[in-house]
């Protein structure tokens, strides 16, 4: 964390701190690598990959296809879980998308600048993982053709949303976050599309990079006014993002189902949003630099600093576990101290032994500094947390519905292969996407990279 | 511009290639007495801001003022339809509920508030403007790369394309361009 009583010596020093970028790098060179990524023949294991994500997303097509012709019942959903896969993937997706915001906007505020070569690719995965999310809700509505009506629009049958309600504060928060982090990802890529507009290499991509730009010519008035902008953009999606998944709690914890009807999820569940989503961004950027030669960029230290956020979230989410259960036994209530019982030995108990494996066990490793340093080690610890968070939603949306109150309206859950093949076809939706950004845009902020570069700092003398 | 007596030149453009030279040229370039003059880099540079004296935004009144009217819009929007349009009686609660209006009125905040920023930033700009003067000179392309310019506008009172060009090259520039008008 930043110390706010920082001397501007200790300050300098750490802008000019050597291990996030590669010794030897000037604009030019910082430049032509990461815009070279864009502007070369496209390489052969892209078609490859790319290939794979459409043939997934493809998948996606058929089952929503199905799912339109069919109907929910599709489903593995039931009397009496009638939430299933669609919100668990929902809480899912969102949640990766976190970390996104997390880096361009609070690193932001923190003068974290080791976030410049990382932030890019993260603010654009948020943007695909919340459109992946943004797809649950509406294909569970049963009548998607009518996803207008969450939406306040005037109608001819006079009817308003329920503004007292979650579900329709889950809609604006989702929206705004969509809109803000399009915006906020949009910002940042004005100068950077202006450096492909001007090394374009035809006219077509000159005139579309062209428009993209706006024309911005990075005069010193425009700078100033674009980092007030970067600024106030940062200092309004932290709230934001902070906001979107305590609403997404709010959906759980406004029930009254136990397991969900608890005050710890707003901040638990925001913990956990973060720890799922520097998972998500290890899980990125170990292969994309190595694909792209990219190490001088995304450095061990990155890496390693990365681990330690994750560790850092999975603990407070780890905490959120411990007094879930504390609660459910403090609070003397039966139906709580039943869902808790449930949980460790009714018929989901694997789901909650593998939660506590990946999100509890495996992250505990990440106090060593030899794993957090070795890629393979930090990149199983990552996938463990991926899979890890999927449970943990799997283990709140279903172990807490399937039994309730009365037990004879008790019932067992599982995924179809309809459910099973809607996630996968967003995993391919979110690839597609990322492959297209990663050939058409730079994945990494060039002139946030020209900022942490020497030349850009020897001015900055200690007076 | 018609009212310019030096026909087909909009200005002169001077290249650096170190950041501490243009900074300097900034410095020189206000004691000459130039005023319509900018200066361009691939990245934002503090010092150059400071040379040239730009401190100020009308930015954040503007966004404080998206934000206030995207709050009183979410309010609105919920008390004009939970009690005139579509009132609905829950458990006798009463429909102006405002504690429960509370997250759509601070996403409307955040909402126009983010909008204000981005358009008023671009506005403030000048932006989206698709051609200027200066993309008409080859060496530009790199201001969003990696060269520094300074650039004296031939409107300015001070300019004559002569001595203008004799002092710019007197800068540790590495090349200085005419900027036609066009």
């Amino acid at each position: 964390m930043a110390d706010v009583h920082q001397t501007r010596e200790e300050e300098v020093k750490r802008m000019l701190r050597p291990d996030i970028v590669g010794a030897g790098h000037t604009p030019t060179t910082v430049t032509d690598k990461i815009a070279t990524v864009v502007t070369a023949e496209t390489p052969k294991w892209w078609f490859a990959g790319a290939g794979m994500a459409f043939s997934m997303l493809g998948v996606f097509l058929i089952s929503v296809a199905w799912l339109f012709y069919k109907g929910v019942g599709i489903w593995g959903i039931n009397n009496p879980v009638f939430w299933g896969f669609a919100i668990i993937n929902f809480v899912w997706w969102i949640g990766i998308g976190h970390a996104g915001t997390l880096i361009s906007a609070i690193l932001l505020l923190l003068r974290q600048n080791w976030r410049n070569s990382i932030n890019r690719f993260a603010e654009a995965m948020t943007i695909f993982a919340v459109a992946c999310a943004g797809m649950f809700p509406l294909l569970h509505l049963g009548r998607p053709y009518r996803f207008y009506y969450l939406l306040p629009i005037p109608n001819t049958f006079d009817l308003w949303p329920q503004f007292r309600s979650p579900l329709i504060w889950d809609v604006f928060a989702v929206t705004t976050y969509a809109l803000v982090s399009i915006l906020f990802w949009y910002v940042g890529l004005i100068p950077d599309l202006a450096t492909l507009r001007d090394r374009a290499k035809n006219r077509f991509a000159a005139t579309i990079y062209g428009m993209l730009a706006a024309g911005w010519r990075g005069s010193t008035r425009h700078w100033h006014q674009y980092e007030v902008a970067s600024m106030l953009l940062a200092g309004l999606a932290t709230p934001l993002v902070v906001s979107v998944h305590t609403v997404v709690s709010f959906d759980f914890a406004v029930g009254q189902v136990p397991g969900w009807h608890t005050t710890i999820f707003p901040p638990y569940f925001v913990a956990g949003a973060v720890f799922a989503g520097f998972a998500m961004v290890i899980t990125l950027s170990v292969p994309l630099r190595y694909l792209f030669g990219l190490e001088d960029f995304i450095t061990q230290r990155h890496l390693d600093l990365m681990g330690k956020v994750m560790l850092a979230t999975g603990l407070i989410v780890v905490y959120g576990y411990a007094i879930e259960m504390f609660i459910g036994w403090y609070s003397g209530s039966p139906y709580e101290k039943y869902m808790i019982w449930n949980r460790l030995t009714g018929p989901y108990r694997y789901a909650y032994y593998s939660l506590l494996l990946c999100n509890f066990v495996a992250v505990q490793f990440l106090w060593s500094s030899r794993v957090r340093n070795s890629i393979p080690g930090l990149f199983i610890v990552a996938m463990f947390v991926n899979a890890g968070m999927w449970i943990e939603r799997f283990v709140i949306v279903v172990t807490s519905l399937h039994r309730d109150f009365m037990p004879s309206s008790w019932g067992m859950y599982h995924g179809t292969i309809w459910d099973w093949s809607t996630y996968i076809g967003t995993i391919g939706l979110f690839l597609s996407l990322l492959f297209l950004f990663i050939r058409f845009l730079p994945m990494i902020s060039i002139f946030e990279m020209r900022m942490i570069l020497p030349e850009a700092n020897k001015m900055k003398k200690v007076n | 511009m018609a009212h310019d007596p030096h026909s087909g030149l909009h200005g002169l453009l001077a290249e650096f290639t170190d950041p501490e030279h243009v900074v300097e040229a900034i410095h020189r370039a206000r004691e000459e007495g130039y005023v319509h003059f900018d200066t361009f880099s691939p990245y934002p540079v503090e010092e150059m801001a400071d040379a040239q004296g730009v401190h100020h935004s009308k930015l954040p009144y503007i966004v404080l003022g998206g934000g206030i009217t995207g709050a009183l819009t979410g309010w609105a929007l919920q008390y004009v339809t939970s009690t005139m349009v579509y009132p609905m009686n829950i458990g006798g609660r009463p429909y102006n509920s405002w504690p429960a209006f509370i997250v759509v009125i601070f996403e409307c905040t955040i909402l126009f508030a983010a909008f204000s920023a981005v358009f008023g930033m671009l506005a403030l700009n000048g932006l989206p403007a698709p051609h200027h003067p200066l993309f008409g000179v080859k060496s530009f392309e790199r201001a969003s790369q990696d060269r520094y310019f300074l650039y004296i506008e031939a409107k300015d009172p001070r300019f004559d394309p002569e001595r203008t060009r004799a002092f710019l090259e007197s800068l540790n520039s590495s090349e200085v361009s005419a900027v036609e008008d066009h």
